[in-house]
């Protein structure tokens, strides 16, 4: 089938560099289609997963070459032998052992890990934490959109792209989909599908006496319409949420499904829950091991629902803040400021840890209790969206991540 | 007899504050509307729901002890098989069996799902019953605003899942005409908030029992009361007063099964575990002995200007507009300082408000909102099963938020497409449940939406190929959903 929506996205580095400068002036509708028919570049996938109530950055990505981690961790402290050592990546810093895809991705130079990461956010406030990350903004109380739909709505290359809208996926949209350009939605359906007659008279009520509901539901029909395209049966399934292994699996296998159509959108956005361990957080094996496990199928979802377009994709796994780096009085910790971002696909330049640890002493640690943030998560963004999308500085600076003007994307992060 | 512009500003006043219009309510309940709304105000008092296994919390934590000691020994009875499975069922997700547990871990048949998603299953069900029964469903609805702001998950655990709807009937429900300050004692010395947000587990480090562990604090109660119940994120609290809180409240904690301090899964307070000493919060000193501590603090809490601000604002949000205008909230937070707290006034003043009342209805109906509408205008019954797949296909299912600042309550949220999608799946499967219940869909559409029907809704509904379609495009319909 020949898709000409598909290369309207295909580049040169240079014809991307140059677009992204006229970017900001050019809206993508008045560029001709021919401008962009460039052959041999890439037709990119970007996933972000947002996980919700703060990753424990220590316990998944463990310094076991630190001298001061074991102490810190006292009884939930992970170990290099014994029947459930950590994974090993640089020697320093090891894996979760309920992570061996991501291991294994790694290994193979499909996955890099940054730690000691952190967004602009230094309160402790997990809805305004969230409210941070997903706007992109400086500060909380911004909520009217979220980056990922601005980063498509100022989208040089963007012509298909941005058309083709940005996924979130859920019955409540994640906040860094939302916003003016067109947001689709999908999520594991619960329920059997209405009749299509229904829903064409109900497009004509809506046309006639509501234009917010008649927005939505045209998204709505436009997802559908892929999935169905995609042979996603549509059929109601039980099972559990987006803090359950099996739930992580189905969210990702439907987003990988979506993500991975020709005529489907090119980004997309989800949340899996559940990572708030302030209590009984478990080691090798308890709680929070089992959600790195459910994370790591996720993962291993998205490879084998991608395959096609693996060697284009980034899947970028982040949350809105750390965990204590001392282990609380309940065997658990609370809430902190430096964790791990995760960049997983066969377009990262992987297998690398990228970081500037800044140790785990007690006058390391920011306010004498938190993994000290060395590295921005605006910047790792910055420099994902900027080489997979060819998305000029000065966009991302003032658009998608407003006032970061100080922050410059990381370079090659994409290979 | 009353202008068109009145009639139709009391019917958004009923779907606004209220449940909607039900099956077989008298059109005379349109008009007065505001003054039924405020008479209900003045009686102070909501009624309890009923036909509850288990009267109260304490009956309740025996209960649970008594069900996991069991489990425990049907699981040790057995060889080792297997991986150990958590004893709390997951949200059952279509109202039948809780998908997804080993039914060998469970002591009970297979069929019937254990002993706290059981309880959960009727405290639900009585609930709905309530909201269905109401006339006009405002103490309802109010019951459902402060059961999200001081909201609990059931998911967490056997023992929330088992008190979430106590947990309502017992901390909520009685104040919510009452004091703040009142609901704000009673939800945080709950079992299941205690629970909830780890609060039992937490000690004070230099107290007995942190001498002797060598075990300390966990702050997560102490900031969510700060930021989610009292002052709001930036109220003026620091670091330094979330750790101080959780001093202040260590020794609020769950009685055990041993029954030492009082019955079983009821509160206690535990000087042992309790971190002695005065703690400064917010600038000032609480040194009051034991429990008092906390008492007293939470009493201040509740009277800072900054709670007043953080109560107004989210009131008018759920009730009014995702943009609260200024002046309302101004109105009602100042109300609320005046009557320290005094939530029958600060309702009354909703309610009175013409900018409250007369606001254009923009608002969707949230998932719980919707469902208990269309079945008070279906008439249908408070069957469990009918209940908890539609919510948990919609995203809202009872006393579950994803964490603990409770559901979304905006339009960004609730009519996302993949949400409008859903609510239209649920829709098309009432409208054929109801069908052969309902004689003329033509007929109770004019019922219920009364002065708010439009021609063009009027128009889909009489046009539509069956009765179920009609019934669908009823519930669907921009006056049905919005308010």
């Amino acid at each position: 089938m020949v898709d000409d929506d598909d290369d309207c996205e295909r580049m040169t580095p240079s014809r991307r560099a140059v677009l992204g400068a006229a970017g900001a002036l050019f809206a993508w509708s008045f560029v001709p289609k021919f401008a962009y028919a460039a052959a041999g570049s890439r037709d990119p996938r970007f996933l972000l997963v947002v996980l919700r109530g703060a990753l424990d950055g220590l316990s998944a990505v463990p310094p076991l070459g630190d001298p001061d981690y074991a102490g810190l961790r006292e009884g939930i402290a992970l170990t290099q032998d014994g029947p459930d050592a950590a994974l090993p990546l640089d020697g320093f810093f090891y894996l979760h052992p309920a992570m061996p895809n991501l291991a294994r991705l790694y290994a193979a130079g499909q996955a890099s890990v940054v730690h000691a990461a952190a967004t602009g956010y230094r309160e402790r406030s997990h809805f305004d934490g969230q409210d941070v990350l997903e706007s992109g903004q400086a500060g909380p109380g911004k909520t009217e959109s979220g980056w990922l739909n601005r980063l498509i709505a100022h989208l040089p290359a963007g012509e298909g792209i941005s058309r083709k809208g940005v996924l979130g996926v859920g019955v409540v949209p994640p906040l860094v989909v939302r916003g003016e350009a067109p947001v689709l939605g999908w999520a594991p359906p619960r329920m059997a599908r209405a009749g299509s007659d229904l829903i064409q008279r109900l497009e004509d009520l809506y046309g006639q006496r509501d234009p917010g509901l008649a927005r939505a539901l045209a998204q709505a029909k436009l997802t559908e319409e892929i999935a169905r395209r995609q042979g996603m049966s549509g059929e109601a399934k039980g099972g559990g949420g987006p803090d359950s292994a099996d739930g992580m699996k189905r969210i990702a296998e439907g987003a990988a499904a979506l993500v991975g159509a020709d005529d489907g959108p090119r980004i997309a956005a989800l949340a899996f829950e559940g990572w708030d361990t302030h209590a009984n957080e478990g080691g090798a094996k308890g709680r929070l091991a089992q959600l790195l496990g459910g994370l790591d199928g996720a993962l291993a979802t998205f490879e084998q629902g991608l395959k096609p377009v693996w060697k284009d994709t980034v899947v970028m796994v982040v949350t809105e803040f750390g965990r204590t780096a001392r282990v609380n009085g309940t065997v658990g910790t609370d809430h902190g400021t430096g964790t791990v971002a995760f960049l997983v696909g066969g377009a990262v330049k992987g297998g690398r840890m990228i970081v500037d640890w800044p140790g785990l002493k007690p006058e390391q640690l920011h306010e004498q209790r938190d993994l000290k943030p060395t590295a921005d998560i605006r910047a790792v963004a910055k420099g994902v969206v900027a080489d997979l999308f060819g998305i000029s500085g000065p966009v991302l600076a003032e658009k998608v991540f407003p006032g970061s003007g100080g922050i410059g994307p990381m370079a090659g992060l994409v290979g | 007899m009353a202008s068109p512009s009145v009639l139709r500003s009391d019917s958004v006043g009923l779907q606004r504050f209220g449940l909607g219009f039900g099956l077989g309510q008298t059109p005379e309940i349109r008009g007065p509307a505001r003054e039924r709304l405020l008479a209900e105000i003045a009686r102070r008092t909501l009624p309890q729901p009923t036909g509850m296994p288990y009267s109260g919390t304490a009956e309740i934590g025996a209960a649970l002890y008594a069900f996991e000691d069991a489990e425990r020994a049907a699981r040790e009875a057995r060889p080792a098989a297997g991986q150990p499975v958590a004893a709390a069922p997951p949200a059952a997700p279509n109202g039948q069996n809780p998908a997804g547990q080993n039914p060998m871990a469970q002591p009970k048949p297979a069929s019937e799902p254990a002993l706290p998603y059981r309880t959960y299953r009727d405290e639900v069900s009585a609930r709905v019953r309530l909201a269905l029964e109401a006339e006009t469903g405002f103490g309802e609805r109010l019951v459902q605003f402060w059961s999200n702001h001081f909201c609990i998950g059931a998911t967490k655990s056997n023992m929330t899942r088992i008190m979430a709807g106590a947990y309502e009937r017992e901390a909520i429900r009685p104040h919510v005409f009452g004091r703040f300050e009142d609901m704000l004692v009673a939800a945080e010395s709950h079992p299941a908030m205690l629970e909830f947000l780890d609060n039992r587990l937490s000690i004070g480090p230099s107290s007995p029992a942190g001498k002797r562990r060598g075990r300390g604090l966990n702050e997560n109660l102490a900031r969510e009361i700060l930021e989610l119940h009292t002052l709001g994120v930036s109220g003026g609290y620091a670091q330094v007063d979330v750790t101080n809180l959780a001093r202040i409240i260590t020794g609020w904690t769950v009685v055990g099964r041993e029954a030492v301090l009082g019955f079983p899964g009821s509160f206690a307070f535990n000087a042992g575990l309790h971190e002695p000493g005065a703690q400064v919060l917010l600038g000032k000193p609480y040194g009051q002995p034991g429990k008092e501590k906390g008492l007293a603090a939470l009493t201040d809490l509740a009277r800072h200007p900054a709670t007043a601000d953080f109560i107004a604002i989210k009131l008018v949000r759920h009730f009014v507009a995702d943009d609260p205008p200024p002046a309302l909230v101004r109105d009602l937070s100042a109300v609320f300082r005046k009557t320290e707290g005094d939530l029958a006034a600060v309702s009354r003043a909703l309610i009175e408000s013409d900018a409250a009342w007369g606001a254009e209805p923009t608002k969707i109906r949230s998932p719980q909102e919707f469902l208990l509408a269309a079945f008070r205008a279906l008439g249908r019954k408070a069957e469990f099963g009918a209940i908890v797949g539609p919510l948990n296909a919609m995203g809202q299912p009872f006393w579950q938020p994803a964490g603990p600042n409770g559901y979304p309550d905006g339009n960004d949220a609730w009519a996302s497409p993949e949400g409008i999608k859903t609510r239209i799946d649920v829709a098309a499967g009432w409208g054929r449940q109801a069908a052969a219940s309902v004689p003329d869909p033509r007929a109770l559409t004019e019922a219920i939406l009364g002065p708010l029907l439009s021609a063009e809704t009027w128009q889909a509904v009489a046009r539509a190929d069956s009765k179920p379609q009609a019934l669908a495009l009823m519930l669907l319909s921009p006056e049905f959903q919005r308010r």
